[in-house]
């Protein structure tokens, strides 16, 4: 192990990203000894370790989600907070992605890694922005590593939500928002637009949308779409799960107009395949200018590239002159998480 | 640009026609002359540039983004225009973005070697979706679900002009449409029709109900067959020759042969027909000739196209739609007769003292070309749209065959939740000797509500497999699909394809294994 070769302290197994002097996983697959989990999404927080180390927001989410099946023991680190494991010492920043989602900044004998997990640069009311961590190797996302993605400001999708609404009064407004993160970025961004009537969600939503509110983020009055009149429906917006909004429980809704609420949505065929006739363009995740900007920014050396679209940010880093590796972890492909 | 594209972009993404049409008659109430006229126009195919697109597009991308991510990017997005129009850098808010109209005027005079400069500096000042219109409009194909009829409805239902008025003087204006526009807000007299070839609203008819059949009089009517054709308009008229659709569309391009063959001075109404040796050929051999811009001459010998006349609606500048239908016929006849113009002939008139006479020629109605038959007043005078009682259409009884349900696809808009299309099949023996069953039509039409929520509810529990939007069921439900005919198809893996196939009834009582062979669908085939 040699703390400028990257390759040979951080490695990948069949559970994941391990670093060795360290002896922990980062987000592995179930049944870690020890895991060091960067957001609440269940492809990064899987259940079954013996030990986690994560922002007691993303421990909160994983506790509420995968309840006691989530691990044995866990160990709350907040943001900016240092501690020592094995050789390395770990501290979490802020990502931007989601209430509670980090980078691990791992310190190794002077070398610094960055794993950046999910994250995004624009604004959201939801969760703590993200914060540049300078690093000599960044292990980043790329989930949207196309130059065709650079999402627009969030406020005016949502404007094009609220201008809809207002079209088309006798019609439900059913959104399909992944139910940690995006539905309460997408509750608060029409709060934050001066929106103030109910907003109705799916009975899979609810308890997200509670644990935020306990984290005191503020989500206005909610209430259950399930056994909410027909009546009671038209004229209003209601959130789901991307699963429900064009199978049988959206039947209950009167007329709906199909929105999304997604960073795919920027591309046509994407949206007609999901017979979406309101696309919103909303991505918690980095577009290919965040991404680039931010790898620029880290002014790492060396960058590793997880789930996405890694061939066109491969072949951007080494058109700048930086070292560039593909991570092989399986598993993660197309999630919008 | 903007109005533009935000209409584009809305339209790709609306379902609905009713909200299709109250977008376009937004459009056309808030954007200002000439620009609504060249959206109108780039709506109904209107406007061509004869451009290089695809070079220009090409050169110029390479010299704005690296190749590599341009193709990387043009993979996942699955269209060119959509992914320049995605990946162009900038941001596109410049102060003062061109105008619709002076885009299109623009490119109508300029000069090949000057159209790359326009377009990068156009792209340069618009945003996402803005770009994304120009291009479409660029490429001549906006295809966001807007047929020229639908365009001409929403005019209609903007102006509170009437449809047919507006068919009719379609073909005498020209983008950007000032005149027509000017028209429609009320401005100025509708634009002179005078002695040009222009599209007259047709006459439709109505498909005969029981009890109105049993009320026909034989000595008010007469009696034609329904060719399996398409109606048609033909006009000839100061020095146009033009073919017309049922709808108004200008077909003239994919039909030189028959428009060629129009005697100056007539409007005449009739069928399309591809006939050899004075047979009429199947619908197959006409759809082959249908929606091309253009005709090869090798297309021309081997399909070659004909119109059987029934109607005269003009001659030699008499308008003769307010006579009596048998007038215009005897007009019509001896017309022909004086001057037997090539590629036309007359379909002939049947004589039937009674009803039960004319069942008999009915059930008879099996001939090739033969779709039923028609029955007209004698006294009708010639009135746009579907007037009451004066035209009946009696389509022949259709076929039917007991086909099992193999896949079904999840319908679009309001039954999006729902499995709607229907993918069935017959039996034959497969290659191990088992009988397999292989897809013979496809349907998402002839049930009730109530039977779809059944057929949907079906589905879900009888699925072995799905694919997307996709579910592979049980061979276990059979259909009784009623379909006008079947023809040979080097296109479908059964080697037949069916016209017009609606499940007729659910045989929720029917084994599978009772359902029908390919061999016997086969039997139906008409050469």
């Amino acid at each position: 192990m040699r703390p400028d070769r990257f390759d040979t302290w951080l490695t990948v197994d069949r559970k994941g990203l391990y670093c060795r002097p360290g002896g922990f996983h980062i987000d592995p697959y179930g049944g870690a000894k020890r895991a060091v989990v960067t957001h609440g999404h269940s492809d990064h927080a899987r259940p079954g370790h013996d030990h986690v180390l994560a922002t007691p927001e993303t421990l909160a989410v994983m506790h509420t989600r995968l309840g006691t099946a989530a691990c044995l023991g866990t160990q709350a680190l907040a943001y900016g907070e240092t501690i020592s494991i094995g050789e390395v010492s770990v501290t979490l920043f802020p990502a931007g992605h989601v209430l509670g989602s980090a980078q691990v900044l791992i310190e190794w004998k002077g070398a610094r890694a960055v794993v950046s997990g999910d994250y995004k640069r624009s604004a959201d009311p939801t969760c703590a922005a993200f914060e540049l961590v300078p690093c000599h190797l960044f292990v980043t996302e790329a989930t949207f590593a196309l130059p065709v993605f650079q999402h627009g400001d969030a406020r005016d999708e949502v404007a094009k939500l609220i201008k809809s609404r207002e079209r088309f009064p006798e019609r439900a407004h059913v959104v399909g928002a992944y139910g940690l993160g995006k539905t309460q970025r997408v509750i608060a961004l029409l709060r934050a637009a001066g929106y103030e009537r109910p907003i109705y969600i799916h009975g899979a939503l609810a308890e997200c949308c509670a644990l935020y509110e306990s984290f005191s983020v503020r989500l206005g009055e909610l209430k259950p779409a399930t056994g909410a009149s027909r009546d009671e429906l038209k004229g209003q917006i209601v959130l789901a799960p991307p699963s429900a909004i064009a199978d049988r429980w959206s039947r209950r809704l009167p007329d709906p107009v199909t929105a999304f609420a997604s960073g795919w949505m920027r591309v046509r065929a994407r949206a007609r395949q999901q017979g979406v006739e309101l696309p919103l363009v909303i991505s918690d995740h980095a577009d290919w200018r965040e991404l680039t900007d931010t790898i620029a920014e880290t002014g790492a050396e060396e960058v590793w590239v997880t789930h996405g679209r890694e061939d066109a940010l491969l072949h951007h880093i080494e058109t700048t002159g930086r070292r560039g590796r593909a991570l092989a972890l399986i598993g993660r492909e197309d999630e919008d998480q | 640009m903007k109005l533009f594209a935000e209409l584009l972009d809305r339209l790709a993404y609306t379902l609905s026609r009713n909200d299709k049409l109250s977008l376009l008659a937004e459009y056309f109430a808030r954007t200002p002359d000439p620009d609504r006229g060249y959206a109108l126009a780039a709506l109904t195919d209107g406007l061509f540039f004869r451009l290089p697109l695809r070079r220009i597009l090409t050169e110029l991308i390479a010299s704005r983004v690296d190749p590599v991510l341009f193709d990387l990017s043009r993979d996942y997005v699955g269209d060119t225009a959509e992914t320049i129009a995605l990946i162009w850098p900038g941001a596109g808010k410049a102060a003062k973005a061109p105008r619709l109209a002076a885009v299109v005027e623009t490119l109508q005079s300029a000069l090949a070697m000057e159209v790359p400069g326009l377009l990068a500096s156009w792209l340069d000042q618009l945003d996402a979706t803005e770009r994304w219109a120009l291009l479409k409009l660029m490429t001549g194909a906006l295809r966001v679900g807007v047929s020229g009829r639908l365009a001409k409805t929403a005019l209609a239902q903007w102006s509170e002009a009437p449809l047919s008025e507006i068919e009719e003087v379609w073909h005498c204006v020209e983008p950007p449409y000032g005149e027509l526009f000017a028209w429609l807000s009320g401005a100025s007299p509708r634009p002179e029709i005078g002695t040009r070839a222009t599209f007259r609203p047709l006459m439709l008819s109505h498909q005969i109900e029981d009890r109105e059949l049993q009320a026909i009089v034989p000595e008010d009517f007469v009696a034609e067959w329904k060719w399996d054709g398409i109606r048609v308009q033909a006009a000839h008229q100061g020095g146009e020759k033009r073919l017309f659709s049922r709808t108004g569309d200008d077909i003239s391009g994919a039909f030189p042969d028959v428009v060629e063959a129009i005697p100056e001075g007539v409007v005449l109404d009739g069928e399309l027909l591809v006939l050899r040796d004075g047979e009429v050929a199947p619908f197959n051999d006409l759809q082959q000739r249908l929606n091309r811009k253009s005709v090869t001459g090798a297309m021309l010998k081997s399909h070659p196209a004909h119109i059987r006349l029934y109607d005269m609606l003009f001659a030699s500048g008499e308008d003769f739609r307010p006579l009596p239908f048998i007038e215009r016929r005897a007009r019509l006849e001896a017309w022909h007769q004086a001057h037997s113009p090539a590629r036309t002939d007359i379909s002939g008139v049947i004589d039937f003292a009674s009803i039960e006479e004319l069942q008999a020629l009915w059930a008879d109605a099996r001939a090739t070309g033969i779709e039923g038959l028609m029955l007209k007043r004698r006294d009708s005078p010639y009135i746009a749209g579907r007037p009451k009682g004066h035209w009946y259409k009696w389509k022949r009884a259709p076929l039917t065959l007991d086909a099992v349900l193999m896949y079904a696809q999840r319908g679009s808009g309001k039954r999006s939740s729902y499995y709607s299309d229907y993918t069935f099949g017959a039996w034959r023996d497969g290659e191990t000797g088992g009988p397999e069953l292989v897809p013979v039509g496809k349907s998402y039409f002839g049930f009730t509500d109530e039977e779809l929520r059944e057929l949907d509810r079906w589905v879900r529990n009888h699925t072995v497999d799905s694919f997307g939007p996709v579910r592979q069921v049980e061979p276990k439900l059979v259909f009784e699909v009623a379909f006008d005919s079947v023809h040979r198809s080097g296109r479908h893996k059964s080697g037949v394809a069916m016209r017009f196939p609606r499940i007729h009834r659910i045989r929720w009582d029917k084994p599978a294994e009772e359902a029908d062979r390919l061999e016997t669908l086969k039997a139906m085939i008409v050469e």
